[in-house]
């Protein structure tokens, strides 16, 4: 062993290790597992790098040509853009620090080894505020260079304000997580954990779009944190609440301030939590060894059809998954404010439509991605199904009619809502989410292979193709819906054939299925 | 002649190499036949394909007179697959495994009822039948999805190494049961690498080596096969598989 390694069993080894797993599973990530890709990787990275460069120049060039001023709506707006990214980094930390708790990977073989479990998890709850941090920072990275370019050079302060929240973000998702440990325990933890970064991660964004809408009339949150109606109810530029956005414009002592209290923050949780997470994390161990009873589910054996009893399988199964629920909740809180905005604009539904249907059908088609993945490949039991006296045709289709029975259940309520409004825009937000569904869940079919269900947060890396296609499919058939329910019919059929020439793109690279 | 349970004839298969080779044998009614061979023999290939989860390259497969390549769904409502590793959801108790099983293998309500109570009953699971199957050891899994395997009063059980891993209870309660479903007319065919069980449980034995039947017979023909009279199934198998090896070296 070289002496330049660092010692066994120490943090800096722990950190070691750490990274080369993170990096190893990023790479996979990005080659879907197939070695040599190392240089189309670098170039589709470059290529993204160049693109999210050149749409950050579009959207801030206006602001920067026109001259930033530094007054208090310029400060609300930085600071409530900091406030929507902790609340997106607290999200995720959330559940970084669950997967921690919960999913095994290594940890039996760590915590059963004679080395400090103290110095693991001060090296995994850094693994988290860094993870936490990198994701914005590739979110907001490009605007951050494209200001410090064509502004003013002191923008690039930004950068260590955004690891400072990721900092910040993580210690209190650990005090949150912790705490729910102590008082509802490990078992409802799980569940609770998942929902409340769910409602995190969506609450405050939606909480300003509501603000938004019922102060303005309109969805922009930006719009809204510029008003009048935030910029006359915000403290003088002296107050400290704007440390923050100081912080970001490059003045020393807040980005001091910022950074050195955020780590603070981080490290005092490091230091009081490490030690008991380790034991937590047996507790949470622990609770895979006990048997959940299903009381109110009482099994009738009643001679159904093999579509029926699939079906009801999947129905099961899905409800039983409390990530999902989690997730699924996720994507109707993103359809409050939409359907706030119908219920405001009474009586103005053409104009809504626009906003609200496009939302709708978006998030449809990438619910029902997501659900077809896990009813057509996310099969525990695929040889028991195989070795079934079901046809193969009749399976799919059970899983498929299963499928669309979910998406049917969770957007009917807000159909009827655009109904009650206007029955014509109900009618084209229908079909788009009858289109947008189906398409993802032919996507999900083209691409179906075999896996765990419990494998879900990591179907992307399967087949980036599917994943791509899912994406553009259900955002082209959102825009063709927009432009149908907006009368602008004119531009509809261009993005229809975008859309079939995504479907038919994705067709092409499915992959060969085996028996 | 009544028909056999099971008659395979010329099986082959061949991924980057052969892997079941012209393999032919067959069981009858009602007969526990255990299929032998080293790791990378060809069992588990050769029984997926009787099982329908793999396609045969060539040969023929008839389960009780049916040809399973061309009456696929016909001959699975007769048959039952148990793998090594237990196929079941976690999410769901073992009741409803069971109701999901008898569901898609069209077993009438009150037959299905009847027989999972048994089951369940029977591989002690009883007092687990309202909890998910997450939390099971590797034993209640199996239990489960042998229950699963039986719950459509199949005529033909497969089974792939399906005392791997269980604990001697466990085992035992599974040979217990197959035993009682052989003896009630229920054919039976498992591959094993524990040749105890197999010397104590099959009527007849199939040694297969790189894909093809080397041996086959009872105990006894197999040892007068081997030239070995009372001598364990271990030595007659390790004696076999090593001629094997010896001529096909040789050629």
């Amino acid at each position: 062993m070289s002496f330049a390694n660092p010692t066994v069993g120490s943090i800096s080894w722990f950190a070691k290790h750490e990274f080369n797993l993170s990096w190893r599973d990023f790479v996979r990530m990005m080659s879907a597992g197939k070695p040599g890709r190392e240089r189309a990787i670098l170039g589709f990275i470059l290529f993204a790098v160049v693109v999210i460069h050149g749409l950050a120049y579009l959207v801030l060039s206006p602001a920067i040509k026109s001259g930033l001023v530094v007054d208090k709506a310029l400060f609300a707006a930085i600071t409530g853009s900091l406030l929507l990214t902790v609340s997106l980094m607290m999200s995720q930390a959330m559940e970084l620090v669950t997967r921690v708790f919960y999913s095994r990977s290594d940890l039996d073989l760590i915590l059963s080894s004679p080395v400090s479990a103290r110095r693991i998890f001060i090296v995994r709850i850094g693994a988290i505020a860094v993870a936490t941090a990198a994701l914005s920072l590739l979110i907001f990275g490009s605007a951050i260079n494209i200001l410090a370019i064509f502004d003013d050079v002191r923008w690039l302060a930004a950068y260590p304000v955004i690891i400072a929240c990721g900092a910040l973000s993580t210690a209190i998702s650990l005090g949150l997580t912790i705490l729910m440990f102590e008082t509802i325990g490990a078992k409802r933890t799980r569940l609770v954990s998942q929902i409340i970064a769910a409602v995190v991660g969506a609450g405050f964004i939606i909480g300003i779009q509501l603000a938004a809408i019922a102060s303005l009339g309109s969805i922009s949150r930006f719009e809204f944190l510029t008003s009048n109606v935030v910029v006359d109810s915000v403290p003088d530029l002296q107050s400290w609440i704007w440390i923050p956005a100081r912080a970001v414009m490059g003045d020393l002592s807040a980005l001091f301030l910022a950074v050195a209290g955020s780590f603070a923050i981080l490290g005092t949780t490091m230091l009081l939590f490490a030690q008991s997470f380790g034991e937590r994390v047996i507790v949470a161990a622990g609770i895979s060894q006990t048997h959940s009873e299903v009381k109110a589910s009482v099994a009738t054996f009643n001679n159904k059809s093999h579509g029926a009893v699939l079906r009801n399988k999947e129905w099961k199964l899905l409800l039983r998954d409390h990530w999902l629920v989690s997730q699924t909740l996720m994507q109707i809180l993103y359809l409050i404010p939409p359907a706030f905005m119908l219920w405001q604009g009474f009586g103005n539904a053409g104009a809504l439509a626009v906003v609200a249907i496009p939302v709708l059908v978006m998030a449809a088609g990438q619910l029902a991605g997501g659900l077809a993945w896990l009813a057509i490949s996310g099969e525990d039991a695929p040889q028991l199904v195989q070795t079934a006296p079901v046809a193969n045709g009749a399976v799919i289709r059970a899983k498929v009619e299963a499928v669309l029975g979910a998406i049917a259940i969770v957007v009917s309520p807000i159909l009827l809502l655009i109904a009650y409004f206007d029955l014509k825009s109900a009618a084209i937000a229908a079909i788009g989410i009858s289109v947008a569904t189906v398409s993802a869940t032919m996507i999900q079919l083209w691409f179906r292979s075999q896996a765990k269900r419990s494998n879900f947060r990591r179907r992307q890396t399967s087949s980036k193709v599917a994943t791509l296609a899912e994406a553009f499919s259900s955002i082209l058939w959102a825009g063709t819906t927009g432009l149908i329910a907006a009368g602008v019919w004119i531009l509809a059929p261009i993005t229809v054939l975008l859309a079939l020439g995504t479907l038919w793109i994705a067709r092409s690279f499915r992959p060969q299925q085996e028996n | 002649m009544s028909e056999m349970a099971l008659e395979v004839k010329d099986l082959s298969k061949t991924f980057d190499r052969p892997a079941v080779n012209n393999l032919s044998f067959s069981v009858n009614p009602g007969e526990f036949y255990a299929l032998l061979g080293p790791n990378g023999a060809g069992k588990t290939t050769s029984l997926r394909m009787v099982a329908g989860l793999l396609q045969a390259d060539g040969g023929s497969i008839h389960v009780f007179g049916e040809d399973a390549m061309h009456n696929q769904v016909g001959v699975k409502q007769m048959m039952a697959w148990v793998p090594d590793e237990p196929m079941i959801y976690d999410r769901l108790t073992p009741l409803e495994y069971l109701e999901f099983v008898a569901g898609l293998w069209g077993v009438p309500t009150e037959v299905a009822k009847q027989n999972a109570i048994e089951l369940l009953d029977w591989l002690a699971l009883e007092p687990h039948a309202h909890e998910r199957c997450e939390g099971f050891s590797k034993g209640m899994r199996q239990k489960v999805a042998l229950a699963g395997a039986l719950v459509h009063d199949p005529r033909l059980i497969i089974l792939d190494e399906p005392l791997t891993g269980l604990d001697a209870g466990s085992a035992r309660l599974v040979k217990d049961v197959l035993l009682a479903r052989v003896k009630q007319g229920c054919s039976v065919i498992m591959t094993t690498h524990i040749l105890e069980v197999a010397e104590r449980m099959a009527e007849r034995i199939g040694v297969i080596s790189k894909g093809r039947l080397i041996a086959e017979g009872t105990l006894n023909a197999l040892r007068v096969q081997a030239g070995q009279e009372n001598t364990t199934l271990e030595e007659i198998f390790l004696g076999l598989v090593e001629d094997d090896n010896e001529l096909v070296d040789a050629a």
